[in-house]
């Protein structure tokens, strides 16, 4: 058995196997609490997992590879597949990175209104995770259900800045494609202020549930030297302890402008997994309630030239995508297209660890540990 | 062949007038009209033989299909009302005749059996499970003399036909040459075996009261007999609610042990990991398609209905409900509301409940079940036991404080050795 990881699973010593015939389920690609197409090659001693091995690229469609075929504007709309449930942030982080390349200021109100898409993302995305985690623990439907319900709402916000609920392609580099009337902002006020007290239903129906506790406390634990060492970012990192927000750190856009706070958990179990996400969430309200105060008029699109070709250099940008660090990499040779296009999928990094994180625990802890990760395919495969 | 349909439609106009005329106890209409049919048959011979036998199973089998098609509407709609959705709605008013196209859907699809099956155990194992479900309705009493077979061993009879559930369970796992189907299989095998302990340990504790295993004399002897045959309708119909035992501390205790095994007995949620969708897509379920799904998904229902049908005869008063003497009867047992309407009320509350937890609670994971069964349910069935004993012995005002001290405490305790601590409800988070 091989135990190089340097990883000592909870409650269980991997012993060798050699006169016992252990069950080698492959669960996936085709499997219900994958979230995609994804395979994980599980060994079974009895229900507990000995070995497992993820496959993923099930999905693979030459993404970068494309990109560099194209100018770099024709790849905006591309990105909206990466991470389909967060367009906007993969927009976002896209158009920084093209921006710092190519040295192209943004209009205030542009970033007003990419900080509040940004963070509407964010809830997007916390609520599906919140509500396929618990659908994983075998609540069927119900908090799902309960999330996507909320999750329309700012969806419906999307399609009418947008005109698309989920493949938005709202950001241009140096602004946005269309600006947002004043009654998409108080329908947006709107949607803020009603938002607490669907998470406070949330919080009464599910954080303090026994099972839900049982289940995922002690499951997963990742510890915070094994999160640094393997690159985790966004929640899963900060769940294990680890104060790292590129919001504060980095405070690209005009994050510097609001007061926030980050929250941290304690354990890095699937549970701090689980409620970081929701205390998050609470956070971005905040964001959301200083932008939509404080966000001015003008203009919406800096000058751009009409065929962008920045000066031979390169650039890395990065945002924090609900996901974790989302960051684009782009070399310039002075044409159109660029010379390499590189994607640092938050969503590919965070899943390197799940086999560290299974190994002896049940095989109904690989599903929820897998979904308290925080993946989409789109991404993982690119 | 003229002449005895002619006699037969003439013997039904005078029974009628005869009988139902006079209405003089609502409560035995089935019984009498069943009577009476089984007299008109034993002058058939070998036919009026088999005709009469097939009453006392034919019913039964409709109406449990009826009922399961009802509850699969129900568990739907009331789903979907808690999860914020409509449910079915398409098919006929509110989509009462969903079932009815789930039906013909299942017949019309094809039947696909995996190429390196077992292909007897495959197609054995949805035949089998049908056995168990059914049979175990044969001794629920359904209402005053409604029962398909009244046995004094009814109870042991039920709970050993119920163990084969797990047989054919593990029999479709194991056939269906699915690696799914086995772990669900595996995981069957150890659930049902655990909570039967509980399951009849629970059970037990009325036969040791009522002294009998007989289902009939058990709900009988859920009711106050000098209230319920006194004059006054109130008298009369608290005697037949305060008397089940569940109004009784063993009772209730009993009674929530019994209810919890039966969720794990019949795949409920949140035990129903043997057919985990988000695990292991759908365990011995997995290979199984068209009609043989459906038989499965039927024989799961009717032992649901079984299992709660026991815990409304030992604990909820059978058929027993508020209910008076129709005030133009004589007969001293005559019930104004017939006894199969509060049994199956009863029925559909208690699966009603099943469904509002399905609709609320997540799954166990297979340690935490298996440890709940043995480490929770099985001490406080034992604890319950030894109080139903000395409950008996005693006086009331003794045995009531003394129970109730003793299985509070007992609870308590179990609760707290149970404890895990690696769990914590309160956990604090820090911002940076």
């Amino acid at each position: 058995m091989n135990t190089s990881t340097g990883y000592a699973p909870r409650n269980y010593k991997i012993v060798k196997h050699k006169d016992k015939t252990l069950l080698e389920v492959a669960m996936g690609p085709h499997h219900p609490s994958t979230h995609g197409v994804f395979r994980m090659d599980v060994k079974l001693d009895g229900e507990t997992i000995i070995d497992l091995i993820p496959y993923f690229g099930y999905l693979h469609r030459n993404h970068e590879k494309l990109a560099e075929d194209m100018t770099y504007f024709s790849t905006m709309p591309y990105t909206d597949r990466l991470d389909y449930l967060c367009s906007m942030t993969n927009n976002w982080a896209y158009a920084l990175t093209v921006e710092k390349l190519a040295n192209i200021s943004v209009p205030e109100r542009a970033e007003y209104i990419r900080v509040i898409i940004g963070e509407l993302t964010r809830l997007v995305n916390h609520m599906l995770l919140v509500g396929f985690y618990i659908n994983d623990l075998g609540a069927i439907g119900t908090p799902l259900l309960y999330a996507l319900r909320e999750r329309e709402k700012i969806l419906d916000l999307f399609e009418w800045a947008s005109g698309a609920r989920m493949m938005c392609n709202y950001l241009r580099f140096g602004g946005i494609r269309e600006d947002v009337s004043d009654e998409w902002l108080a329908s947006c006020n709107k949607l803020v202020d009603a938002f607490p007290y669907f998470l406070d239903e949330y919080d009464q129906l599910l954080t303090g549930n026994e099972i839900v506790i049982s289940r995922s406390q002690g499951v997963g634990v990742l510890s915070k030297e094994l999160a640094i060492n393997a690159g985790i970012t966004g929640p899963m990192l900060r769940a294990s302890g680890v104060n790292y927000d590129l919001r504060k750190t980095d405070s690209y856009s005009i994050y510097d402008r609001f007061n926030f706070r980050v929250p941290l958990g304690q354990f890095g179990d699937c549970y701090d997994r689980f409620m970081l996400r929701l205390l998050e969430m609470r956070e971005s309200i905040t964001i959301l309630k200083q932008a939509l105060r404080d966000i001015p008029k003008g203009e919406i699109q800096s000058k751009v030239p009409p065929v962008l070709k920045p000066k031979p250099g390169e650039a890395y940008g990065r945002i924090e995508s609900p996901k974790g660090e989302l960051g684009f990499y782009l070399v310039s040779d002075g044409s159109v297209n660029p010379y390499r296009y590189r994607v640092r999928p938050p969503s590919l990094i965070n899943l390197t660890l799940l086999r560290d994180l299974c190994i002896g625990h049940k095989l109904a802890d690989t599903i929820i540990i897998f979904g308290s990760i925080d993946i989409v395919l789109g991404e993982v495969d690119r | 062949m003229q002449d005895t349909l002619n006699l037969f439609v003439m013997n039904i106009g005078q029974w009628l007038s005869a009988n139902l005329g006079t209405l003089n106890n609502p409560d035995q209409i089935i019984v009498e009209i069943a009577r009476w049919l089984r007299t008109e048959f034993g002058n058939w011979g070998v036919v009026g033989f088999i005709l009469a036998n097939l009453m006392a199973t034919v019913p039964l089998i409709a109406v449990f299909s009826g009922c399961f098609a009802l509850t699969t509407w129900l568990e739907r709609k009331g789903l979907g009302r808690i999860q914020n959705r409509y449910g079915p709605n398409r098919v006929g008013p509110y989509g009462l005749f969903q079932p009815m196209a789930d039906g013909i859907k299942m017949l019309l699809k094809e039947d696909i059996v995996p190429e390196r099956a077992d292909k007897i155990g495959h197609f054995l194992a949805p035949v089998i499970i049908m056995i168990p479900a059914m049979t175990g309705l044969v001794f629920l009493p359904i209402g005053r003399n409604i029962i398909a077979a009244s046995i004094d061993s009814a109870l042991l009879f039920f709970f050993a036909i119920g163990s084969i559930v797990s047989l054919s369970v593990f029999m479709a796992g194991w056939a269906s040459h699915n690696k799914f189907s086995l772990v669900g299989g595996m995981r069957a095998i150890a659930q049902l075996v655990s909570y039967e302990m509980p399951l009849i340990l629970s059970a037990v504790v009325v036969v040791m009261f009522v002294g009998s295993m007989n289902t009939s004399v058990i709900v009988e002897a859920q009711q106050i007999k000098s209230w319920v045959t006194s004059d006054a309708p109130a008298l009369q119909c608290l005697g037949q609610v305060l008397g089940w035992h569940v109004f009784q501390p063993w009772g209730l205790m009993g009674f929530l042990l019994l209810f919890v095994s039966a969720l794990a007995e019949a795949n409920r949620s949140p035990f129903d990991l043997p057919e985990a969708d988000s695990e292991i897509i759908a365990g011995h379920l997995t290979e199984y398609s068209g009609f043989k799904y459906a038989l499965f998904f039927l024989a799961e229902y009717v032992n649901t209905f079984a299992i709660i049908g026991i815990c409304t005869t030992l604990f909820l008063g059978g058929w027993n409900g508020p209910n008076i003497r129709p005030p133009w009867s004589d007969d001293p047992q005559a019930l104004l509301i017939p006894g199969f309407v509060w049994f199956f009320l009863k029925i559909f509350v208690l699966m009603g409940i099943m469904i509002w937890i399905r609709g609320t609670l997540p799954r166990l994971r297979i340690d935490q079940l298996m440890g709940f069964a043995w480490k929770f349910l099985l001490p406080l069935a034992i604890i319950n036991l030894l109080v139903a004993g000395c409950f008996y012995h005693m006086e009331w005002y003794f045995g009531w404080p003394f129970s109730i001290l003793i299985l509070c405490k007992s609870y308590a305790i179990v609760v707290r050795l149970n404890k895990s601590k690696l769990v914590n409800s309160n956990r604090t988070y820090t911002y940076a």
